[in-house]
């Protein structure tokens, strides 16, 4: 589902992010990354998501190597990769409803469809019912949740997750967790960046441990 | 396919209130951005309502050609009868008028305030005259210049007048003053482009974060920037509107004096307001500048919005 292979991230502030990083997630599997604040995580996550591109070396998603995808083509390409942030990203002018069907919106799905797939979406993270709310009227958990929500809701094969437990006390963190647990169940490709060497003992699952921008360690599930 | 196409009008629906909506939640900051628009827009309306009216007050004279005959000082009074009566009957005049040197001296006397020097001449130094006026199919550069041709070759004519230069004149300034309307509505139509655009553009930024998560979750330049066209399209609407009002509003200050005025001058002529069509393409090109204004500043500053 997401190959690395000998990547190299330099930012035009001369930061080498990345260096010679290769690694590869199945279709299907839950793996944590993780590793010292700037040791590449996020940077791996913004190279799936191609929010940036690779200075050197080639990033597979789903067969697909993403230095083939031009720019205009990058909207189609995200609808395909639910993406979770550590500050939710919420838009905090419009309720529950509108922030999770968001991307079913702008992919055109009929109104129908939208409401329903949206709430079946808000179900999935128990916040059934909160649909009227304002983001702002919910607790920083109910918030991840909708932030998951949305990231779902289009059924993506691919989810990412970047520290989404950064900002919740240790049992919300479980939750949250457990919640993408369930999601891979059922299908859905998992990767969840995080510094939260604690929380992960609780999964058996593919850990990749970077470490001043290489993988320094990885280890089966 | 029907069920997308009627998805993708929904949504367009929707955006289209939405948009109405985020305006309706600013409405200073909103109804100073359509204020300017209308007043960008007033100002080459009024001109053109100030040419629209020029031509009508003159259009009554511009076909108004008049030809002087002036006859030898010998003509006899028959002889002068005569020549009227003849020029009556050609088709190409619709009328003359016989002005004797008395009565151009009487009425000469009255206008100048030089009675008492022309008591000290010996004789009437004026001739007689005759006042033509071409039929109306002949009221052309054309026709009056062939009439005075003919006219000039009857005897005992000393001089034919055909005064068309002040004609000429009154419609080269009009054609100028046509012009500076146009150049003075360009002008201010960019003004308005500059105005929208300047106005999306601080709103993008202040959307910036917005337009972010957009983008992340998969969303086009295009669709991130159908909001801020509808915006557009309602600057513009508004400002073409209230540029109508505001026009309706000067032109009814001027109605009275002007029609006093034209009373003075003993004329029926009435200011007349914009016409339906007028106010049509007035509101329509409006909605389109603000569409235009938006289109060009969202399509710029939305591309430049990278998530991070």
């Amino acid at each position: 589902m997401i190959r690395f292979d000998a990547v190299y991230k330099r930012y035009p502030t001369g930061r080498e992010a990345l260096a010679d990083v290769s690694f590869h997630v199945e279709r299907g599997e839950f793996a944590f990354l993780t590793g010292p604040s700037g040791a590449g995580k996020s940077s791996i996550l913004k190279l799936i998501a191609l929010i940036e591109r690779p200075s050197r070396g080639q990033v597979f998603i789903g067969n697909q190597n993403t230095s083939g995808i031009k720019t205009r083509a990058i909207p189609q390409f995200r609808r395909e990769v639910g993406v979770v942030f550590q500050d939710h990203k919420l838009l905090h002018d419009r309720p529950v409803a509108d922030n999770v069907a968001l991307p079913l919106i702008i992919a055109g799905v009929p109104r129908r469809e939208t409401d329903k797939r949206m709430r079946a979406a808000l179900d999935q993270v128990g916040l059934l019912g909160k649909e009227k709310s304002g983001p702002l009227e919910l607790s920083t958990g109910e918030q991840q949740r909708v932030g998951i929500a949305r990231a779902i809701v289009a059924k993506p094969p691919l989810l990412i997750a970047d520290e989404p437990t950064g900002n919740l006390d240790p049992a919300l963190a479980l939750e949250i967790m457990r919640l993408f647990k369930r999601l891979n169940d059922v299908g859905v490709t998992v990767v969840i960046a995080t510094h939260d060497v604690h929380l992960i003992e609780h999964f058996k699952s593919r850990r990749i441990v970077l470490g001043e921008g290489r993988v320094a360690a990885e280890t089966a599930p | 396919m029907a069920l997308n196409v009627q998805a993708y009008l929904m949504r367009h629906a929707q955006t289209l209130i939405g948009s109405l909506g985020r305006l309706a939640r600013q409405p200073f900051a909103s109804f100073l951005t359509i204020a300017v628009i209308a007043i960008a827009l007033a100002l080459p309306l009024s001109l053109e309502l100030i040419l629209q009216n020029a031509l009508n007050a003159t259009n009554a004279w511009r076909d108004a050609f008049e030809i002087s005959v002036y006859l030898d000082k010998t003509a006899s009074t028959a002889r002068r009868e005569a020549i009227a009566k003849q020029l009556q009957q050609r088709s190409d005049v619709a009328a003359v008028r016989v002005v004797t040197a008395a009565q151009a001296l009487a009425e000469f006397r009255e206008s100048s305030g030089f009675g008492e020097a022309l008591d000290a001449l010996n004789e009437n130094p004026l001739p007689d005259t005759l006042v033509v006026t071409p039929s109306l199919a002949a009221s052309t550069p054309e026709g009056t210049n062939a009439l005075k041709t003919a006219i000039a070759a009857i005897a005992n004519v000393n001089s034919v007048q055909l005064d068309t230069e002040w004609v000429k004149r009154l419609v080269a300034l009009l054609d100028l003053l046509r012009s500076f309307v146009r150049l003075t509505a360009g002008l201010l139509g960019v003004g308005v482009l500059l105005i929208v655009g300047n106005t999306i553009r601080l709103d993008i930024l202040n959307r910036r974060a917005e337009i972010e998560v957009m983008k992340l979750v998969g969303a086009t330049d295009g669709f991130a920037r159908r909001p801020f066209l509808w915006t557009g399209i309602w600057y513009g609407l508004g400002g073409g509107l209230l540029a109508l009002v505001l026009v309706r509003l000067g032109v009814a200050a001027l109605e009275g004096p002007v029609e006093r005025l034209a009373n003075l001058y003993g004329s029926g002529f009435r200011l007349e307001g914009l016409g339906w069509r007028t106010m049509g393409a007035t509101v329509l090109a409006a909605a389109l500048l603000g569409w235009l204004g938006s289109w060009i500043a969202a399509t710029r500053h939305i591309r430049a919005i990278h998530p991070t």
